[in-house]
């Protein structure tokens, strides 16, 4: 597939969003259960605020990848078969909740804001799953039609959060980031095992599709004369990234150092200094753009087969 | 049984020869729902929408090789992976008969279908930001004002080997469930269970098998036969007005 920078960012930017309000909220849960109330009130504030700019930027990038941006409220309408219309609906429904949560908690209910808090997480959980169910129900994309696919976009939206929280923390209520950043390494390690597990799984991928079953010829050597055009068509800029073999291998190793091993070293030397949190998070973004870059650059889709040679 | 409208490609005919190709173009290009755009038709790298192209496949190794023109279109297959994903409902398949279409005015451009399409069959319009496709020529076929003859896709109108067959493949009289079945129609990748409607027929060898009595004569009248040296079976022979 050629990646598309709108959905790179849409996904990558609310992944993050999701895993900052889950921080934030998780604690709040915490303070809960304990009887207390433990988070300085400019530290929710400016979580909430970050996560929802976040999560809005996202969907402002989604608006980039439309043809018709003007009708895009069409497309809450097919949530009975569609993911991606449920993501539609449950991005916005998201954002609203966790709009009501922080002002809840900025005028002092926290007893009513705890309860939109759950409601907001299960929306956030449920925001996850589309987004990951989006690329995971297409079955002939056989390196994406995984839980993997799901489970990582839930892992590393929800380290990369947790890495936000951390440097805020440090920032504006420094009690809290060594334990931000210990749940920062330690959501980090498992969205990094799970990424390794999809690469590993996708490297041993068979094709299920052949030239021989696409155009239905029982031969083991078919080769591609003519394609049908002579200048591309959309068929190929679609489906083909174009780059050459470094630039994906340059991804793939972005990815593998920038997702956590760098930004675990930083967070290691410094868990306490917002500045090297905050370059901290920053890094791992950009690994999650590298990380997503090679997740569309990595599929394979079978109607490659019908266009392997143009003349 | 609902009906199910279909194109069977006969790949033992067809020529490689484009006529569907510009036929379809033509005819879609000029309808209401608009043009199909191309972007330098006469450049250097055309590149345009269409609905149909013919690809060309060469198969096995020299000298043993054959070469396979092989026409390409939506498939309007039975369970279209590409609308249930379609967030608008833009994507759709008709009850009636079949025919998989897409609502240009409900169309955001999202290009998810074409994502869910194992065949490539669809392809976004550049300049109207729409996903286009094959539509069985869906104003032509149902046109009261044309002839009975006509009122069948352009491709099917234009192809000089007769290689497309249309018909509802769910009436199994009909001229395109004959040749399914008759002449071993096949469906692209049915590895997916998307159950495409169209068919292909596949290529067949036309070979003449000689026996060594079609080349000697039974009744031998004048005893000739094997008084001369005779050249071998695979050899030229003579015809019968010439003897040794």
């Amino acid at each position: 597939m050629n990646p598309a920078w709108s959905v790179i960012l849409l996904t990558t930017l609310i992944g993050a969003g999701q895993g900052l309000f889950l921080a934030l909220f998780a604690l709040d849960a915490w303070d809960a259960a304990r009887g207390q109330a433990s988070l300085a009130p400019w530290f929710v504030a400016a979580a909430i605020v970050v996560s929802l700019a976040l999560v809005g930027a996202g969907l402002l990038a989604s608006f980039f990848h439309l043809g018709h941006p003007e009708r895009a409220w069409r497309s809450a309408a097919m949530w009975r078969t569609s993911w991606l219309s449920r993501e539609v609906i449950v991005l916005p429904l998201f954002m609203a909740l966790v709009a009501l949560y922080g002002l809840m908690h900025w005028t002092g209910r926290l007893q009513g804001a705890l309860p939109v808090g759950v409601l907001a997480a299960a929306v956030c959980v449920a925001l996850f799953v589309c987004t990951g169910m989006v690329y995971a129900c297409l079955k002939f994309l056989q390196e994406w039609h995984s839980p993997l696919t799901v489970a990582n976009f839930m892992l590393l939206g929800t380290a990369s959060g947790l890495t936000l929280a951390a440097a805020l923390a440090a920032w504006l209520q420094p009690a809290l980031a060594r334990g931000y950043v210990a749940a920062a390494l330690l959501a980090g390690a498992l969205a990094y095992l799970g990424r390794l597990a999809s690469l590993a799984r996708n490297a041993r991928l068979r094709p299920k599709s052949t030239l021989a079953s696409a155009i239905g010829v029982k031969h083991p050597k078919i080769v591609q004369i003519a394609q049908g055009a002579m200048g591309g068509s959309f068929n190929t800029r679609e489906f083909f990234h174009g780059r050459p073999r470094e630039v994906v291998r340059a991804a793939r190793w972005s990815l593998l150092a920038l997702v956590f091993p760098a930004p675990a070293l930083l967070m290691f030397a410094a868990p306490q200094s917002a500045l090297v949190l905050a370059a901290a998070f920053l890094l791992q973004y950009a690994g999650l753009l590298a990380e997503r870059w090679y997740f569309f650059a990595e599929a394979k889709h079978p109607q490659n087969l019908y266009y392997q040679a143009i003349a | 049984m609902s009906k199910q409208l279909a194109l069977v490609i006969d790949l033992n005919v067809c020529v490689g020869c484009h006529a569907c190709v510009t036929s379809c173009k033509q005819w879609n290009t000029s309808g209401e729902a608009g043009f199909l755009s191309d972007d330098n038709p006469y450049g250097a790298d055309p590149t345009g929408t269409f609905f149909n192209r013919v690809q060309t496949f060469e198969v096995g190794e020299f000298p043993n090789t054959e070469t396979v023109h092989f026409p390409k279109s939506c498939l309007h297959c039975e369970d279209p992976p590409c609308v249930p994903v379609c967030p608008t409902g833009a994507s759709y398949k008709r009850a009636e008969d079949g025919i998989v279409l897409v609502d240009y005015d409900k169309c955001i451009g999202c290009k998810y279908c074409s994502w869910a399409c194992p065949y490539g069959a669809r392809e976004v319009d550049e300049h109207q930001k729409v996903m286009k496709k094959c539509t069985l020529c869906v104003d032509r076929i149902y046109d009261a004002k044309l002839p009975e003859a006509e009122r069948k896709p352009a491709c099917v109108l234009a192809c000089p080997t007769s290689a497309r067959l249309f018909g509802d493949i769910h009436d199994p009289e009909s001229e395109a469930s004959r040749a399914i079945r008759e002449q071993g129609g096949y469906a692209l990748m049915p590895e997916w269970g998307t159950q495409p409607a169209n068919h292909y027929l596949p290529r067949r060898k036309t070979e003449k098998h000689l026996h060594p009595d079609e080349l000697e004569r039974h009744d031998n009248p004048l005893k000739v036969d094997g008084q001369l040296p005779k050249p071998a079976t695979g050899e030229p022979s003579l015809d019968d007005v010439t003897s040794w």
